[in-house]
């Protein structure tokens, strides 16, 4: 009954008129964001926070939010009318979704893809209420030792999870914590790492310069080379009669779309998983459970249900531990947590205590912005058709001069625009020969806590590097990093042995 | 690729020595005194680790037993033209943002982008030239109060000023 208090006293703070029309503008924005190929919901976070300074602090993390929701449902646009996915998260709605546009059901799959976003938004916004109190209780408990644990842990699903190769996913996690490191020493204010003697790096490098790098400048010379030939838009024709058939056909579907939110807000959680394995993994288990599986990937309508409950599902999912433990669950989550650090408002348990009316206000402003989403998304699928035919160039060059002027515009320097160019640069390098990105994000975001937290344990313990191993939780959290770090050199053990045991015969 | 895959190793082994070499300034051992590692520590191993990791990339890489199968180019000539016109139009328009402002060199920028680079007519590269510096001094200027860098252009902005502040 308490919660309802809380939900309810949030709701009062996000149906404020300002709040309700930041939800209705970010989630309009995110739906361009994310229909658009190439840009998802952590490119429009990146692009858009230094643009956040407009509002509160408080309507700025919504506004986020609002794009990150948006983002997600307009992924599945681009993914049915041009066959590519707007955004990685929805690659797995483009089997069924294409298919389905060439045969002109596009109307009736993007009726689909919205209403089942919507159902996914729903079922993981009501389990994120129920499940955030409890874990930011639990979180209470923590001390630096606990957090550095869980800091641990974070990177270590990469390790075991991500699925990247294991090499470059350790040498991003470490060249993210190293760069986290640049300016002043926590403790002792020392400085360090100041390259060239500039006097930009005594303030470190901000998260910001980071994400609009990689995710701005980085994504946009990525795209460049995908986009050689302008994809074909298909036309859709959207009726009421479709509308009720769409959201009839849905109904029908109540069984895998609520097992695809769960999946999602669990697998979204991990900081290695998140939407886009969640998609995948639903899609593969419909189809599994299917009674016609072969008609999947031939334009059949829970082949697009599936994937959308579960990328939105999981998309609040990631929102989950970065609220209530300060461990974001993704890349976007990441700046969201570097947004909230910039504007003092750090996540943790604490900030339940301190900022109830912000919190609740947050998470019943998701569920406003999941229904504006689902509206909006619905009324304005004749404007995306129209926006998908917008010349490629035209998109780049003015997402190029945002990142401009945003990275400039929260510290004013043009140490930051440099550094943005380098690491957008650098960063399509390294992307193009597979080294993943998110871990890098993540690790720069983190970093100040990793630190701090191990050094503030040892300097309470007296320099006892067991500290960490005698207290029950942070032990349990270090010993699941050891597993989740093992994970790749089983799995090579085991490979070894078996080439071994067909001596003669390649290797896979 | 290979060769690419290598050359961004070898890259990341010198960066980890540059860091390494910046983090010795301070203590990277053990400090007795207060208990824990010095300032430099955490810099200092963590760049170690990625100076081994990158080596493994290195190593593998030449031993043949890299995920990569060697096939197909790291770059193709088109692409890598593109890529790297956009990069000098973005360093060109940075280095000119300081000395002559943030209204010319971005307008300039999106000239070469619309126009030359993506090869689209008048109206289009002229309306978006135009109305995106008019959208960033009302959005920036006069509403966040950021002030963008104006360079030479600085007095034609004064009449602005007095008005909207």
């Amino acid at each position: 009954m308490e919660l309802l208090g809380h939900l309810a006293e949030g709701f009062s703070t996000s149906l404020s008129p300002l709040n309700l029309f930041i939800v209705i503008l970010g989630v309009t924005a995110g739906l361009f964001i994310g229909a658009m190929p190439g840009l998802g919901s952590v490119n429009g976070v990146a692009i858009v926070l230094p643009m956040t300074f407009i509002v509160p602090p408080s309507s700025a993390i919504i506004l986020l939010c609002a794009i990150y929701y948006g983002a997600m449902y307009g992924g599945a646009i681009s993914s049915i009318l041009l066959g590519i996915p707007g955004a990685s998260t929805a690659v797995a709605t483009t089997f069924d979704g294409r298919p389905m546009a060439q045969q002109g059901k596009a109307g009736l799959a993007l009726i689909v893809a919205a209403v089942a976003s919507f159902i996914g938004g729903t079922i993981s916004v009501i389990l994120f209420t129920l499940f955030a109190a409890p874990l930011a209780d639990v979180a209470l408990a923590f001390g630096p030792a606990e957090e550095f644990a869980l800091v641990l842990l974070a990177f270590t699903t990469f390790v075991g999870l991500g699925g990247d190769d294991v090499l470059k996913t350790i040498i991003m996690i470490c060249l993210g914590l190293a760069l986290s490191t640049v300016g002043l020493d926590l403790i002792s204010g020392q400085p360090r790492l100041i390259f060239f003697d500039e006097p930009g790096f005594y303030s470190g490098i901000s998260f910001l310069v980071l994400a609009i790098g990689i995710y701005g400048v980085g994504e946009i010379l990525y795209t460049i080379e995908t986009s050689k030939s302008a994809p074909s838009v298909t036309p859709a024709r959207l009726t009421f009669r479709d509308l009720w058939y769409g959201i009839k056909e849905v109904n029908k579907l109540w069984k895998t779309l609520s097992f695809g939110s769960f999946m999602g807000f669990f697998v979204g959680m991990l900081p290695a998983a998140g939407a886009t394995p969640a998609a995948l993994m639903s899609y593969g288990l419909s189809k599994l459970m299917s009674k016609k599986p072969e008609t999947f990937g031939k334009g059949n309508i829970e082949g697009v249900a599936s994937p959308e409950t579960a990328n939105n599902a999981a998309s609040t999912g990631s929102l989950l531990p970065m609220l209530t433990l300060g461990i974001p669950g993704s890349p976007t989550t990441a700046l969201l947590l570097g947004g909230m650090v910039m504007w003092g408002l750090v996540p943790g348990p604490m900030l339940f205590i301190e900022q109830p009316d912000f919190v609740w206000g947050l998470i019943s402003s998701l569920y406003t912005a999941n229904l504006a989403a689902v509206l909006v998304n619905l009324a304005l699928i004749p404007l995306f058709v129209w926006a998908l035919r917008m010349p490629f160039t035209v998109l780049c060059s003015l997402v190029l001069v945002l990142c401009i002027v945003g990275g400039f515009a929260p510290s004013q320097k043009m140490h930051d625009v440099w550094l943005i160019v380098g690491f957008g640069v650098v960063g399509y390098l390294m992307r193009k020969a597979d080294y993943p990105m998110a871990p890098l994000v993540l690790a720069l975001v983190l970093g100040p806590l990793m630190e701090k937290s191990f050094r503030q344990t040892l300097i309470s313990e007296q320099g006892n590097v067991l500290a960490f191993i005698e207290r029950p939780l942070s032990a349990t959290f270090i010993a699941l990093s050891a597993v989740f770090f093992l994970l790749p050199l089983l799995k090579y053990a085991k490979r070894a042995k078996r080439s071994e045991g067909v001596a003669g015969e390649p290797a896979e | 690729m290979l060769l690419a895959d290598r050359m961004i190793a070898v890259f990341i082994m010198v960066l980890s020595v540059y860091f390494m070499w910046h983090a010795i300034a301070l203590p990277i051992g053990w400090n007795g005194m207060t208990g824990g590692p010095g300032g430099g520590a955490f810099p200092f191993w963590l760049s170690a680790i990625m100076f081994v990791c990158a080596g493994g990339v290195l190593t593998r890489s030449i031993r043949g037993k890299s995920s990569y199968s060697g096939a197909g180019t790291f770059f193709d000539p088109e692409t890598l033209s593109w890529v790297i016109s956009v990069t000098v139009a973005l360093v060109v328009t940075i280095a000119l943002m300081p000395w002559a402002g943030t209204y010319i060199a971005l307008p300039l920028f999106m000239f070469w982008y619309l126009k030359i680079f993506g090869k689209h007519g008048w109206v289009l590269t002229a309306s978006l030239c135009l109305t995106t510096p008019v959208f960033l001094f009302f959005f920036f200027e006069v509403t966040l109060k950021i002030l963008l860098p104006k360079g030479l252009t600085e007095p034609f902005f004064i009449p602005l000023y007095a008005r909207f502040f």
